[in-house]
């Protein structure tokens, strides 16, 4: 029976260890910030939560169970909050692979409001041809 | 602001005051009067020094729909994990996202945020940004194959916020859910 129970516990934590470790990886593999954002909330808080599960497994004693349970509770209200904010600012700022979206709605809608001209000198243009038009034009202008 | 009757202010975070209590036991980690009592005078201090507007109001809970929307999120939180990490480990990698805005029907504070909680941590979406007044919420989905993959993700956020609605929302939010579907 407590070999049973091991093996689930072993299988919990190197499962979430796993999983841990693909959040890093995709944290290095994924293009730009929105996608990392994914690859920093998914696996990781899986990861976490089942760490902490094979950790109440192994761990006897209630009390230790008691603080992983609050941590998995945090774990789970707070990584998807940091995730948005992050990634709202990296959207605000055009940290965008716009040639990987398919559709942007955002946008295209007519609902982004986001462009409040805080976006840093060295973002891309939002539309490179327009813009290097306009340019061309306050060039010739006397 | 308006100030509001301390003993009416009082009854509006009295769910507040449960879960701070709560915390601070479950952080000693054993069960004691002298816990309660300190954990009291700690969430009561904290509500002083830091006022918060009240939430929570007008949630009911309904333990059938409960158990479904928990029973889902589970499934779904494996499933995401899962997915991400094949895609961040596998040959293929990431190729084309999207970034989508979806008409939610809720309107209340507490359910939207619990929404773009869950939105989050389901297959595939990120919550962008949320338009309270208008209660559109941004979601950039990682993968989307073709527009009617898009659609399909799109359908998934609102049956996520409906799962979340009929565990927690009022019989005129449920109903609201109803009117714009059909």
């Amino acid at each position: 029976m407590t070999a049973l129970v091991d093996v689930v516990a072993v299988a919990c934590l190197l499962a979430g260890a796993l999983l841990c470790l693909t959040a890093g990886m995709g944290l290095l593999r994924f293009p730009d910030v929105l996608s990392r954002m994914h690859a920093g909330t998914k696996p990781q808080v899986l990861g976490v939560l089942l760490i902490m599960v094979g950790a109440a497994i192994r761990l006897h004693g209630w009390s230790a169970s008691w603080m992983l349970l609050l941590v998995a509770a945090f774990q789970l209200l707070t990584a998807p909050v940091s995730a948005h904010m992050v990634s709202r600012v990296a959207y605000r700022r055009r940290h965008v692979r716009r040639d990987l979206l398919l559709v942007d709605e955002l946008r295209s809608s007519g609902q982004d409001r986001l462009y409040r001209g805080d976006e840093p000198a060295d973002a891309p243009p939002e539309e490179p041809g327009a813009a290097l038009a306009e340019s061309r034009e306050r060039d010739e202008a006397p | 602001m308006t100030v509001e009757p301390a003993a009416k202010r009082l009854r509006h975070q009295l769910p507040l005051v449960v879960w701070l209590v709560l915390v601070w036991i479950l952080l000693w980690g054993t069960w004691s009067w002298a816990n309660l009592v300190s954990g009291l005078a700690v969430a009561l201090g904290v509500l002083v020094l830091l006022p918060l507007p009240p939430v929570i109001g007008g949630v009911r809970l309904r333990p059938a729909a409960l158990l479904a929307f928990v029973g889902h999120f589970v499934v779904d939180l494996f499933v995401s994990g899962a997915q991400v990490a094949w895609q961040a480990i596998g040959p293929g990698g990431v190729r084309r996202g999207a970034i989508v805005s979806v008409q939610l029907r809720v309107d209340s504070d507490l359910l939207l945020t619990m929404v773009a909680e869950a939105i989050s941590l389901v297959p595939g979406s990120l919550v962008l940004d949320l338009d309270r007044e208008r209660r559109r919420i941004a979601v950039h989905l990682l993968h989307a194959r073709d527009e009617d993959d898009v659609a399909r993700q799109k359908a998934a956020v609102l049956e996520t916020e409906a799962r979340i609605v009929r565990a927690f929302g009022s019989a005129e939010e449920i109903a609201a859910l109803a009117e714009v579907a059909a």
